[in-house]
């Protein structure tokens, strides 16, 4: 297949997974000017960081008053499950060049590496098969650009009184509902968000970390502890 | 100031993403650890969660019948039955502004 063939797989292939990012998108942006960001700011985050999740922390985080150490240890700690894709995807990107694997890494989300993971490990052996990442990954880019900024002009028409901050909850919940049927999970959430209400307030908002820390100490617990049942 | 953070803060989720890539060997990764990256949002977003659903302003307990805690339940309900982002959102918001209309 042709360079341009694959791109196109990578762009079909991912449409399907783009449905929630949009409104999700949306709603990152109108969360923005709601909570007082500028227009630039709110787009400037999607443009620099381009990870949903860790955008609307960084903004709550913000707003709250939240010492910068711990808005950025929040970004890393949410972005921390790239580690695992990379670890994944490096064995099929390892002979690029430099510039591909920095373009390639900007693109890469959740939803561009569960397509183009099954494609590269299918297609292996073949040339030109990282356009399918630049395809899933540049489409992903671009309609989270573009639903940002119909986001920053809906929130401007948007009243306030509506309390679309209630939204950041909600989406943070929406992005791991689907764990909630796993009982080491539940013990992971129920753990780390009683932990967070406890010690609220500490300074500098730092319950975000040492609740997440905590959640993760359990986590590594669970982990160990189910592999001990396996044998 | 915030424009420095901002920078930051896309350095370092460059950085989650393209270590793995280019810098680092990825057998590096015990499996723990990899098992354990599993767990990150569900680790994460519930201190993120909890306090902007159960605290008021000023940090205290809302009440327990409180249209944001009653919309959350909403939510969590539907997105337990659904698996569905977008549904768990609008499910949620839509019941708070019924209940905050309602209780006015």
């Amino acid at each position: 297949m042709k360079k341009y063939q694959i791109f196109k797989r990578g762009v079909l292939d991912v449409i399907p997974l783009t449905i929630p990012v949009i409104p999700f998108g949306l709603i990152y942006g109108v969360i923005g000017t709601e909570v007082g960001l500028t227009p630039l700011m709110t787009f400037a985050l999607s443009f620099i960081v381009f990870a949903g999740s860790s955008q609307i922390a960084f903004i709550q985080l913000f707003v709250a008053g939240a010492s910068p150490l711990v808005m950025i240890t929040s970004v890393g700690v949410i972005n921390s499950r790239h580690f695992l894709y990379g670890a994944v995807l490096s064995q099929y990107l390892n002979k690029l060049k430099l510039c591909w694997k920095v373009i390639l890494s900007y693109l890469m989300t959740d939803q561009a590496f569960s397509v183009s993971f099954l494609y590269l490990k299918k297609n292996k052996n073949k040339l030109n098969i990282h356009f399918h990442l630049l395809g899933s990954g540049f489409t992903l880019w671009f309609l989270w650009q573009v639903s940002t900024i119909i986001g920053i002009f809906l929130g401007n028409i948007v009243p306030e009184q509506l309390g679309l901050t209630f939204a950041i909850p909600l989406t943070f919940l929406a992005l791991i509902v689907s764990q909630l049927r796993k009982i080491d999970h539940i013990i992971v959430i129920v753990v780390s968000g009683i932990s967070s209400l406890i010690i609220y307030d500490f300074p500098y908002k730092i319950y975000v970390i040492i609740s997440a820390f905590i959640g993760l100490v359990v986590s590594y617990f669970l982990v160990i502890n189910t592999k001990k049942t396996e044998k | 100031m915030i424009w420095f953070w901002i920078l930051i803060a896309g350095l370092v989720t460059f950085l989650t993403r393209f270590s793995m890539i280019a810098l680092i060997n990825p057998n590096q990764l015990s499996n723990n650890l990899k098992k354990v990256l599993v767990y990150v949002p569900s680790a994460v977003f519930p201190a993120i969660i909890f306090p902007a659903v159960f605290l008021d302003k000023k940090g205290l307990m809302l009440s327990i019948d409180n249209p944001q805690i009653l919309g959350f339940l909403v939510a969590i309900i539907v997105g337990y039955s659904y698996k569905n982002i977008i549904l768990t959102i609008f499910s949620g918001l839509i019941s708070y502004w019924i209940l905050v209309f309602l209780l006015s």
